[in-house]
């Protein structure tokens, strides 16, 4: 009985709320982010069942040293040639962000986000798999358009809302769609492309297709129930997709602590639904290369699913709407111990005698006017600050395959007000 | 046939036709779903295209997203109307803007079949009338059949069609109709015209509404259930009613409605659905706005309660002959 156990003797419990290292004015050390040598984790056969090697989702699988070089059973051993690409495709990745994120500021459009820092999860995974295969990210994965060569100009049409904008302005900036390259069409709502993909990837198993699907979120949006439905979907029936979860320690303003990280990692989150899971340094493009390859070939051959936490560093704001400054230490991105992608990735062809400083910043001018030129080639077709760029009916257009009567009816009213309103198509570009 | 052989038959007749056309769903497969209605598809059609899924409503219509992304045609099924809500986010802010937001790269041809509606005793959680929610948000179309024939004529339309479909099956009337006396025999579809269904292909196109009974006294609109209710008081109130089955709420059949209450100069809405904000609202608004000087009589709403549906107290949630006579009485008053 209750009334034998007097309430007056117990302990009151404490409700605990996560709060993160360091603060504005903090001074930073990530000395506890345990960050194990590159090399040291082992490789399983992609056969291996997922359970053979939970492990790895515990630790960080490393390709490259603090000097350089490519270690352990993880390095791909890519030629110079493809390394030579891959770190092109991530400096043009970070010009063309430095640009429209300018643009924004310029007032030449409503919105922009920057991946700066974790430019390698993007690009290093485009380069692991197929062009066919179907890519269906969240909003910070411009870098597989980039790498997949998609031009830069149609990027930047739909950052502008413009006439030439395919998706004819109707999707916030950044948010493209490019069935042509694989790249499904981005929701402002979180992680529902999760269930999406995994569908997407029965669909081809169902088919007997052998292309097979990859998705990108947030650590933050694991939370959200879209991804544990569609880690049940995939464990079930050994959906050939490839989970990713972009570990970039801020969800907005909110750490990883709220998504759960002082508990386990995200990679852990895989061992629960018996889902191969693997945690990656995802500033090395290296690694992030071998284990999207690595869960390339389980999905290719049937072994299912694969999770893999990119553990990275949102070195910008969360979007142009947000100022870092007012909820983290201003020290965090320069203190962060996986260090810059892109230098990373240039040391190592430097080490293997495949590049110099003086030809990456030649490269680095090179992509700053290609940049330069496709905004150039863009504004042609207008920007957002200038007013309407589509025929206004086509507001209604897509609702439906076909216009039923009461959005017939609804265009006419806008029409007719628009003619009386005594400044017709005023509005136009 | 009854209603759910009506579906079965559907479903069995279009994947016959198209290889792409796959069902999913909690129960669906080996067992053939809790009303049967997928029996013997996944033995017919094969396991990859007849499969049981996870209790994840959020999930199955995720997933179906993305199979139609890919190509396919999904016919996911929730098993219950009532459990479509976690599934809410996925329907409304995904499968109903791909078209929209990727200007047609991607588009969702997914047919979403759940029963719907009260009067089996089915407490709260096996009730509900959520046809509202979905009329209310762009992109997606909602069809609700009536009769077995329509039934099938319906869902293969819906399966066929290129735009995200809700296909709502009033379960109370799966295999007969209901003339709402729960306390009188039930009928059995075998004994009604609507239930000689060909047993091939053949469709109903979505947006047409049905005059059931021509009529000059009144003007009744309904779908579903509520149709055969008001088609049986009608009769034995013996009033000159025009009974008009919507059978899809978007698209809306607006010309049959607009001339039928021109003609009558009354209107009557009867839905299950909760009052306030139900898709009678929308009804009542649009008659208002059209027909405003042929009317002889404000527009009644005959409608369930706002309030969850209260298990013991089904029969007086759900608006049976009582109320709708009442409602009939005070739309008739002046004639």
């Amino acid at each position: 009985m209750a009334s034998e156990h007097p309430r007056a003797n117990l302990q009151p419990l404490t409700l605990h709320i996560p709060e993160p290292k360091f603060r504005p004015g903090d001074a930073v050390d990530f000395a506890d982010v345990d960050v194990p040598p590159a090399g040291e984790a082992r490789r399983p056969d992609t056969a291996d069942k997922a359970s053979d090697f939970t492990d790895l989702a515990y630790t960080l699988v490393r390709v490259l040293d603090d000097d350089g070089n490519a270690v352990g059973p993880w390095d791909p051993k890519l030629s110079p040639d493809v390394l030579r690409r891959m770190l092109r495709s991530m400096a043009l990745l970070r010009a063309f962000d430095e640009r429209m994120f300018r643009a924004q500021r310029q007032g030449k459009t409503s919105f922009y986000m920057k991946a700066l820092g974790e430019e390698a999860v993007a690009v290093a995974a485009a380069y692991a798999l197929d062009y066919e295969d179907m890519c269906f990210p969240s909003y910070r994965q411009q870098g597989l358009l980039i790498a997949r060569g998609w031009s830069l100009v149609d990027m930047m049409n739909q950052i502008y809302s413009n006439t030439a904008d395919r998706l004819g302005g109707k999707q916030l900036p950044i948010m493209y769609s490019v069935k042509e390259a694989g790249f499904f069409s981005i929701s402002g709502n979180l992680t529902t492309q999760y269930p999406q993909a995994v569908g997407w990837a029965m669909a081809s198993a169902a088919k007997g297709d052998t292309r097979i699907a990859a998705t990108w979120c947030g650590e933050g949006s694991t939370a959200e129930g879209d991804f544990h439905s569609a880690c049940t979907f995939a464990a079930v029936y050994r959906a050939p997709v490839i989970f990713n979860v972009v570990n970039n320690q801020w969800a907005i303003s909110s750490f990883s602590g709220f998504a759960g990280a002082e508990a386990t990692t995200f990679a852990a989150r895989a061992v629960g639904y018996g889902i191969a899971g693997l945690r990656v340094d995802g500033n090395d493009a290296l690694a992030v290369y071998a284990a999207t390859q690595w869960a390339a070939e389980r999905a290719r051959t049937n072994q299912g699913p694969t999770l893999i936490e990119h553990f990275t560093y949102r070195a910008e704001g969360h979007s142009t709407s947000d100022d870092p400054g007012q909820y983290r230490s201003e020290g965090e991105p320069n203190a962060w111990p996986l260090g810059d992608p892109i230098k990373r990735l240039k040391d190592h062809l430097i080490v293997i005698g495949e590049w110099d400083d003086e030809r990456h910043a030649a490269q680095d001018k090179e992509l700053a006017e290609q940049v330069k030129a496709a905004q150039k080639e863009a504004e042609k077709n207008g920007i957002l600050g200038h007013g309407l760029h589509q025929p206004l009916e086509s507001l209604f257009d897509g609702v439906f395959e076909e216009l039923p009567w009461h959005l017939k009816e609804q265009r006419q009213q806008m029409l007719d007000e628009e003619a009386a309103s005594g400044r017709p198509w005023d509005r136009k570009a | 046939m009854n209603m759910i052989q009506a579906i079965n038959s559907a479903m069995d007749i279009i994947m016959t036709r198209d290889p792409d056309v796959i069902v999913m769903g909690e129960d669906v497969g080996y067992f053939g779903g809790v009303f049967r209605a997928t029996a013997g598809l996944q033995a017919k059609h094969g396991k990859t295209r007849v499969f049981d899924t996870p209790i994840t409503e959020c999930g199955i219509i995720g997933v179906a997203v993305g199979m139609g992304a890919y190509g396919l045609r999904p016919v996911p099924e929730i098993q219950f109307a009532d459990y479509i809500y976690p599934a809410l986010d996925q329907l409304v802010s995904e499968a109903a803007r791909l078209r929209y937001r990727s200007a047609g790269e991607f588009t969702s041809p997914i047919t979403v079949r759940s029963p719907f509606g009260g009067g089996i005793f089915g407490g709260q959680t096996h009730s509900q009338s959520p046809e509202g929610l979905f009329t209310h948000m762009s992109g997606i179309k909602t069809v609700i059949p009536s009769t077995p024939y329509d039934a099938k004529g319906l869902l293969i339309a819906a399966i066929e069609d290129n735009d995200p479909t809700l296909f709502f099956e009033p379960k109370r009337i799966y295999n007969g109709p209901f003339d709402g006396y729960w306390d009188r025999p039930s009928q059995n579809w075998s004994k009604h015209p609507a239930g000689e269904v060909p047993t091939g292909y053949y469709k109903i196109e979505l947006g047409k509404a049905k005059i059931v009974r021509a009529g000059e006294a009144l003007t009744i609109l309904a779908y579903g259930t509520m149709v055969h209710v008001c088609a049986a008081v009608v009769a034995e109130a013996g009033i000159d009613a025009e009974i008009v089955d919507l059978r899809t709420l978007v698209p809306l059949d607006i010309e049959t409605i607009e001339a039928s209450v021109k003609k009558t100069g009354r209107c009557m809405i009867v839905h299950e659905a909760t009052r306030t904000s139900g898709f009678g609202a929308e009804l009542s608004a649009i008659v208002q706005e059209r027909c405003f000087y042929h009317l002889e009589a404000p527009i009644e709403r005959v409608t369930g309660f706002d309030t969850p549906y209260p298990h013991s107290l089904e029969w007086a949630y759900f608006p049976g002959p009582v109320r709708i006579g009442e409602a009939l009485k005070k739309i008739m008053k002046d004639a």
